[in-house]
């Protein structure tokens, strides 16, 4: 008997920060913790509120919307070099 | 019949660029066929699209599992996908990067290098990569000419894009088509 | 004219050509290009009504509205959208109202897949719709003028059938006869009892256990007599376009001692495997069944009674046995034909030529009734790391 079903924790194996051509870099001069990329990424994985955001690029998609909302522009994207 | 396939990420135009392909085949009188890898349709993720052309009528229906032609348009899959998997012993394999064929280190008899990033940024700000991979595509097989991907170009992007962006197409494949060797 | 052009885009061209009144489609993988097209077509005016609505269930009622007034409808869908307008889909054809709608054949959740088979419209056979499956895209799009009329010459509802992505998403050559000439072909449509407040009248009505039988044997006697109508379509539009549509297509069938039987697009792969086969002397054949419902089975009796016969069926019925084979073992009932059962492909778990191969095979021996050994396209590909 199979259940169709997938747990919390199973879209880990799943490193979609393979898809990101572009990726996004902190100017951590620039960054005044104010939290708002890491409230909007919809990934939820630029790190704790109230530091600068340590941001985890094995899930990282570079859809840039960080980039968007950061009122300091401290953030940009760069190529990934992959070769 | 020829197989190819093509290798990118969403948003790259790879699927474009296989339907470009059959469309240029057709204009010479042959046969094509053209079709994505089927899957969730969204930006970022390796996709593959595939074609098929033919002097006699194309009835199959069914992924190309082993392909005469492959192109992969960003280097940057490489980690994830393995783009030689079933490519023919006399096959071909295109594909973008900065790094000569020996650097890459690809066990393929035929491999073409071209680094089709620069050009295309320089001519769309954007890795729109279908065209120039086209361009390189073309002088490497001879299976079209390019004569017939322009016409393509012309016929299939205008019906979305703007004039001026159909022109810079058109010059991003007639640059790198003068750029790239000719086949050994 | 001969376009390459990707599949699904062409049937809604094609659509957009038989002076359609009102159309209203909930976009779903793998039809959404057909919606996408129609909308187009609507905005440079093609025919004056699009209804927007939140889901295949509303779609299909609207055009049970529209159809009702006399308009000529058209909508698309595929896979959970299809069973999402099961409910309408009985009053459609209760009602006797001429709707036209293009599947693009996707499985069935749950698990949730998008890729093809056909339990869509295999699931939905009994509900009194005519099912005509196309194996390529060129029988796609000239069968989209047929279903029109076909469906207004007999008040029954047309359900149009192709592969989810093999055919809908496949960019291939196809012949679109120009409009002029499907405005030819087709009648005007006059629903005979149209919603008009000038001779009011309520459709859908209700009836009680005296008078309800009588609509469903007066359905079954007209579902029957609709094969004279496919036959009639199928020779007028041959007149057209030069291509020829029945109820059924045999390739290499006459002599053939072996035959695979299907509804879709696998049909072509199967005869590349009885060209292959035949020329090492084998005597194999196939049989496209083209009209599932109503279901040919006099012409199934006469093309496949004493051969070895494998029904491939690319849909199940959870609890007995696949629903093809059924059908074509009951057309052959006192025939003594030995039938197998090949039943998979499910969920776009491809069957490829090799899978065919080793199926005639099979019919060499006693018949079987068996899943379809077949592999997932490209699995490898995006899970091997170097």
């Amino acid at each position: 008997m199979i259940i169709p079903h997938a747990k919390p924790g199973t879209s880990i194996s799943n490193k979609t920060g393979e898809w990101k051509a572009f990726r996004p870099i902190i100017d951590e001069s620039k960054c005044i913790k104010c939290g708002i990329c890491q409230r909007m990424c919809p990934e939820g994985i630029m790190g704790k509120k109230g530091e600068v955001p340590k941001i985890d690029y094995n899930y990282c998609k570079g859809c840039s919307i960080c980039v968007n909302v950061c009122p300091v522009k401290a953030i940009t994207m760069e190529r990934v070099e992959k070769e | 019949m020829v197989e190819i396939r093509l290798h990118g990420r969403a948003g790259q135009g790879m699927v474009t660029g296989a339907e470009l392909i059959a469309l240029a085949a057709f204009y010479e009188g042959k046969y094509s066929q053209a079709f994505p890898f089927f899957g969730s349709e969204k930006r970022g993720p390796p996709v593959m699209a595939f074609c098929r052309v033919s002097e006699e009528p194309i009835t199959v229906h069914e992924e190309i599992s082993e392909p005469d032609i492959v192109v992969v348009a960003d280097s940057s899959i490489l980690d994830a996908v393995d783009v030689t998997a079933g490519l023919k012993e006399e096959g071909i394999l295109i594909i973008n990067s900065k790094k000569t064929p020996s650097e890459l280190g690809f066990k393929v008899k035929n491999v073409y290098t071209i680094n089709a990033s620069d050009i295309a940024l320089k001519h769309f700000k954007k890795l729109i990569l279908n065209t120039v991979m086209l361009g390189a595509f073309c002088k490497v097989t001879k299976l079209v000419s390019l004569e017939s991907i322009k016409k393509a170009i012309k016929e299939k992007l205008s019906e979305k894009l703007p004039e001026k962006v159909v022109e810079a197409n058109l010059n991003a494949i007639q640059e790198i088509y003068d750029l790239m060797e000719a086949s050994k | 004219m001969i376009k390459t052009r990707e599949g699904s885009r062409v049937v809604a061209d094609m659509a957009a050509q038989c002076k359609l009144d009102v159309v209203s489609c909930y976009p779903i993988t793998p039809t959404s290009h057909v919606a996408e097209e129609l909308n187009r077509h609507y905005s440079n005016g093609k025919f004056p009504e699009y209804i927007t609505i939140e889901a295949e269930f509303s779609a299909l009622s609207s055009l049970i509205g529209a159809s009702a007034t006399g308009a000529r409808t058209f909508t698309t869908t595929g896979g959970q959208g299809l069973l999402y307008m099961h409910e309408p889909l009985g009053s459609a054809s209760g009602m006797r109202l001429p709707i036209v709608m293009l599947v693009g054949n996707r499985a069935i959740s749950s698990p949730l897949n998008i890729w093809n088979d056909e339990q869509d419209t295999v699931s939905q056979r009994d509900l009194g719709w005519i099912q005509i499956y196309c194996k390529n895209n060129q029988e796609a799009v000239d069968a989209i003028p047929q279903a029109f009329y076909i469906a207004e010459k007999m008040l029954i509802p047309v359900m149009v059938c192709m592969d989810g992505f093999l055919l809908t998403h496949a960019v291939e050559q196809v012949d679109i006869i120009d409009e002029k000439k499907v405005h030819a072909f087709l009648p005007e449509y006059n629903y005979p009892l149209k919603l008009d407040p000038k001779n009011p009248v309520s459709l859908g009505v209700y009836a009680n256990p005296t008078h309800y039988q009588t609509f469903r044997e007066d359905l079954v006697k007209d579902m029957e007599k609709s094969k004279e109508v496919i036959l009639e379509a199928g020779e007028k539009w041959e007149k057209i376009s030069g291509r020829s549509y029945g109820l059924i297509n045999g390739y290499k069938l006459e002599d053939a001692e072996r035959v695979l039987v299907s509804l879709g697009s696998i049909i072509d792969n199967i005869n590349i495997v009885v060209d292959e086969l035949r020329e090492k002397g084998e005597k194999v054949g196939s049989l496209h069944i083209r009209s599932y419902r109503p279901f040919p089975d006099e012409e199934i009796k006469k093309a496949l009674t004493g051969k070895k016969v494998g029904v491939l069926d690319k849909a199940i019925s959870i609890g007995a046995q696949a629903p093809l084979y059924l059908d074509v073992f009951e057309s052959l009932g006192k025939t003594n034909t030995e039938i197998s059962s090949f039943y998979g492909g499910l969920g776009g778990r491809g069957i490829k030529l090799k899978h065919i191969k080793e199926l005639f095979e099979k019919l060499k021996g006693n018949s079987v009734k068996e899943w379809i050994v077949s592999e997932p396209p490209t699995k490898d590909m995006h899970e091997v790391k170097k």
